[in-house]
């Protein structure tokens, strides 16, 4: 267990105050990201993990967003308690954020080398010229080809994956510490998506830095993780390395989540689909929030909220009935 | 002839170009060749899986098919009949037979209907139903079978979530009791957890009323999934076309084995091969001479920049089109 | 966002509850004139009465609440009923240019091709002209009287919901639900009127509740100007052009004859304003949800 944690995220609360209620995004979240690592996030929509990636880059609109409780320590400073001021410090040079719709995020009337420039010239203590330079240097980094011509071309020249390389560009021109990678690819076709995913993960080794991938696509948690937390309705509900996770998931949401999607590499008669609706943040059940489609919600379910528990070493479930869960394993590698 | 009857559906040649128009007069300067010479067939009862990138023209084919589109050339045969010499009248009534499921839940449902109006709407277009009651009766019917309850006929699309409204677009489709149904990406709008449900409902009416499915996407494990046979399609072509498990297990098509390996698999200790295509898919606009896949095919050799590969049968009703394989 | 929340909101806007207060003001006077303010003559009720020949307006009395204007017309008996007359002509133009510009509109957005074409160049000839200038002139050609004012507002009005319904309709158009209504077999007509129309009815409400300030100010105009109502008739506008010799004023006092402008005046204001505010809370209350 090491000390040296990139990102330490404690009981983070981000709250949404509206019209129509309180929608509590974000409900007591904690995890860490080590140096170097890719944490993946992994849920559907609703479940929070847009929110807690914009929470950490203190990118949430307020109002009606705010962050009710809890800290994130980055290199253990807490950024919930800096200004704002202090915050662009760190967006963009220790900490960068990349979307998932490359087109939305490049601004139409820059050129790309003008937008990875900017980065550049707010953080860096260069000339225009030097800059100019680096950003050729990230676009040949990030794969893309006669760099020198690219760099003064604008978006809408640009292909889907290309333009997510200048995100890439972009995020990475100061050398961060921490990528966040908010759906980088479900946007893009398969084969741009594999060659994104291949990029990002030599990026990686070559920038030793770490990254938090959030997306609801498990083939690409499996890919590119190497812990994961998965979350449902604003809280992790599963929290462990990504071997064990696909191995011996102990959340039934997890489990559930990995029976009901078709597998290219199995044949399966009919998919196991989890019943029942996402829940809307709005109106969210009592109890274990994810106690309306469990197949082993009990009583207790209904009205208790499980807390987050270690329940084998390094391997954290917050479920009341962990042991059915198992039992149901069992009785099918049985059969 | 007893193989001939078999085919619900048979595509002839098809093409379907949208005029690109520039100027003050509106010249055509150029075609967007969306779809571009496809031909294939759907047996009755089975379900053929259409899979691509953006691009490839595979919602086009779809929505041409259904005359939703008017096709630029080809033949559209379905049950005996070819829908393209179809005058309007001929056209609605087929329409009773072939139906489509959009992909996008929320934008396929007109806001300001109520959902027995949205389901009921085909019922009352082709007089399927004598009076209000009826067509109310058959509407809760059609409800029930999708998994929806009655109570939900009055209410409003933006009610509903997702997965919920596209049962109603399902319910919609099923209406008027149609042989095919040309599903558009059906799932893909969808969470993980709602998709397997939508997935599952689609297979259950088929068995139940005996449905023929063109099923179009871009997850092949979906695809996998649901399909008898498949087929891909490339920038507006078909580049391979075979029975589901021949597909995955022996794909004969440079794209279609860059596609494959290309697929993240949901198991951190899958080892694989992994292909990766070079640059981006092109545009319909402008595409590559000879084979469209040649700038991107890790094989290409000459031949391919200069001439098209011919859609061929390489045995059991595999088809392929590469000029690698003929070489063979 | 269904009529019920829309009337709703439109309460609980302050904007719009001060347009409604006002309009519901208007329209009370409206129903109740022939009480507040009895006709001499009931068969006649639109001509206001004199009470007298004299050509200085008399300042507001006890007898004439509003004063009287040049050739002693009641102001008072003017404003009361020259509010009936001003709903007629706002619902009247309104209405019928409305009907007008969506039946354009509609068959130019859904048809597209060189029909659009030639309806559109007709509706840009149509508003190149300057509004007023056509209105006078086809006014002077009909002949005066305020029915003709209708006509020329109306044969002059319809331009602007034409092309705001054919925008609505080239958008709407390619919704996936009115593909999806193709496909079930549905015919041009039905949707036209159940698909695109009922979605598009919105943004034209807005316009429509706008336009009903401005027409009766044009019609005012008209009036002023002498080609509207009759002489003598219970109008704003023929209120107005009986002040033309007055407004400034007799000798050394400017605004010694204050009356005869400014009640006549305050009522078109006041009514073009609690429409406009009408049709600037539906705006605020249906966009964000079009959105």
């Amino acid at each position: 267990m090491a000390e040296n944690k990139l990102i330490d995220v404690n009981n983070l609360k981000t709250y949404f105050h509206t019209e129509e209620g309180t929608v509590k995004a974000v409900d007591g979240v904690s995890f860490e990201i080590y140096p170097g690592e890719t944490l993946g996030v992994v849920g559907e929509s609703g479940c929070g993990k847009s929110v807690t990636s914009l929470s950490i880059m203190r990118l949430i609109e307020s109002p009606p967003g705010k962050i009710e409780e809890g800290e994130i320590l980055f290199n253990g400073k807490d950024l919930t308690k800096l200004s704002q001021g202090q915050m662009r410090k760190i967006r963009g040079n220790d900490i960068s954020m990349i979307f998932q719709e490359p087109m939305t995020s490049l601004n139409p009337v820059y050129t790309v080398g003008d937008q990875i420039m900017e980065a550049i010239l707010i953080h860096k203590n260069v000339n225009k010229k030097q800059a100019r330079e680096e950003a050729i240097n990230m676009l040949r980094k990030v794969g893309i080809p006669l760099p020198e011509q690219r760099v003064d071309e604008y978006p809408h020249q640009l292909s889907g994956g290309m333009r997510q390389r200048i995100m890439i560009a972009m995020a990475l021109s100061c050398d961060p510490q921490l990528l966040i990678a908010d759906e980088p690819t479900t946007a893009l076709d398969v084969t741009i998506q594999a060659q994104i995913l291949e990029l990002m993960n030599s990026l990686k080794a070559q920038f030793g830095m770490a990254i938090m991938m959030i997306t609801h696509d498990l083939g690409v948690i499996a890919e590119v993780s190497d812990r994961v937390a998965v979350m449902y309705a604003g809280k992790i509900v599963e929290y462990t390395d990504v071997k064990t996770l696909y191995a011996d998931p102990k959340h039934p949401y997890t489990w559930g989540l990995m029976h009901s999607i078709p597998h290219i590499e199995k044949d399966l008669d009919r998919l196991e689909a989890i019943p029942g609706n996402v829940p809307n943040p709005l109106d969210f059940p009592d109890g274990c929030k994810y106690n309306t489609r469990c197949p082993f919600a009990t009583d207790k379910c209904r009205v208790d909220e499980p807390d987050i528990e270690e329940v084998e070493e390094g391997h954290y479930s917050a479920c009341w009935h962990v042991d059915k869960l198992e039992a149901k394993k069992s009785e099918e590698k049985g059969a | 002839m007893a193989v001939e009857q078999e085919r619900l559906l048979e595509i002839k040649n098809l093409r379907k170009y949208f005029p690109v128009k520039e100027g003050v007069f509106r010249k055509t300067v150029a075609h967007v060749k969306a779809v571009d010479d496809i031909s294939f067939y759907i047996k009755k009862g089975e379900t053929l899986g259409l899979v691509g990138e953006s691009g490839c023209g595979k919602s086009t084919a779809g929505r041409t098919i259904l005359r939703l589109l008017e096709a630029t050339e080809g033949e559209i045969w379905f049950e005996g009949k070819n829908l393209l010499s179809l005058d309007k009248k001929e056209l609605r009534e087929m329409r009773k037979e072939m139906q489509i499921i959009f992909q996008d839940p929320y934008a396929s449902l007109n806001p300001r209907m109520t959902v027995a109006d949205i389901v009921g709407e085909p019922i009352d277009i082709h007089n399927l139903a004598s009076s209000k009651k009826e067509r109310n009766e058959k509407v809760a019917d059609i409800l029930d079978t999708v998994g929806l309850g009655p109570e939900y006929m009055k209410r409003y699309p933006h009610e509903f979530s997702g997965g919920q409204r596209q049962r109603i677009g399902v319910a919609r489709a099923l209406a008027v009791d149609p042989t095919l149904i040309i599903a558009d990406e059906p799932v893909s709008a969808l969470d993980v957890s709602i998709q397997a449900q939508v997935i599952n409902l689609l297979q259950d009416l088929q068995k139940d009323f005996v449905l023929t499915y063109l099923f179009i996407a871009h997850d092949l494990s979906v695809v996998k999934h649901i399909s008898d046979r498949v087929a891909v399609m490339y920038l507006g072509k078909l580049v391979e076309l075979a029975d589901k498990k021949e597909l995955f297990d022996d794909p004969k098509h440079p794209y279609t084995q860059s596609l494959l390996s290309a697929i993240p698999v949901a198991d951190p200790t899958y080892e694989k091969e992994r292909i990766i295509l070079e640059g981006d898919v092109p545009s319909p606009v402008d595409p590559p001479s000879g084979c469209r896949f040649h700038p991107r095919c890790p094989y290409a050799m000459d031949v391919c920049s200069e001439k098209e590969p011919e859609f061929k049968d390489y045995g059991d009703e595999h088809f392929a089109a590469c000029h690698l394989l003929e070489q063979e | 966002m269904e009529w019920q929340e829309v009337t709703l909101r439109l309460f609980k806007n302050k904007i719009s509850l001060i347009g409604l207060i006002l309009v519901i003001g208007f329209g009370l006077i409206a129903v109740f004139a022939p009480w507040i303010a009895p006709p001499a003559d009931p068969s006649e009720p639109y001509m206001v009465p004199r009470a007298g020949w004299g050509f200085e307006p008399k300042p507001p009395s006890a007898e004439h609440i509003f004063g009287t204007a040049e050739g002693q017309y009641d102001i008072f008996y003017g404003i009361i009923w020259g509010t009936r007359t001003a709903f007629r002509i706002g619902f009247i133009i309104v209405g019928i240019s409305t009907l007008i510009g969506i039946a354009i509109g509609t068959l130019a957005g859904f048809y597209g091709g060189w029909f659009d074409e030639i309806v559109m160049r007709v509706t840009d000839i149509f508003m190149a002209i300057p509004f007023l200038i056509a209105a006078i002139v086809l006014t002077t050609i009909l002949g005066q009287g305020l029915r003709n004012v209708m006509i020329a507002l109306i044969t002059f009005g319809w331009m602007n919901t034409a092309r705001l319904m054919r925008s609505q309709v080239l958008s709407i158009k390619e919704e996936e639900f009115v593909m999806a209504a193709d496909a079930l077999g549905a015919g041009d007509v039905r949707i036209i009127f159940k698909h695109v129309i009922l979605n598009t009815i919105f943004p034209l409400v807005i316009e429509a509740s706008m336009r009903m300030g401005s027409m009766v100010i044009t019609a005012s105009t008209l009036s002023f100007l002498g080609i509207g109502a009759p002489e003598g008739y219970a109008d704003w506008g023929q209120m107005i052009s009986f002040a033309r010799n007055w407004i400034l004023g007799g000798q050394g006092n400017a605004i010694q004859y204050w009356f005869t402008v400014v009640i006549p005046g305050s009522a078109i204001t006041l009514f073009c304003l609690s429409w406009n505010l009408i049709g600037d809370a539906f705006r605020d209350i249906l966009d964000p949800k079009l959105q």
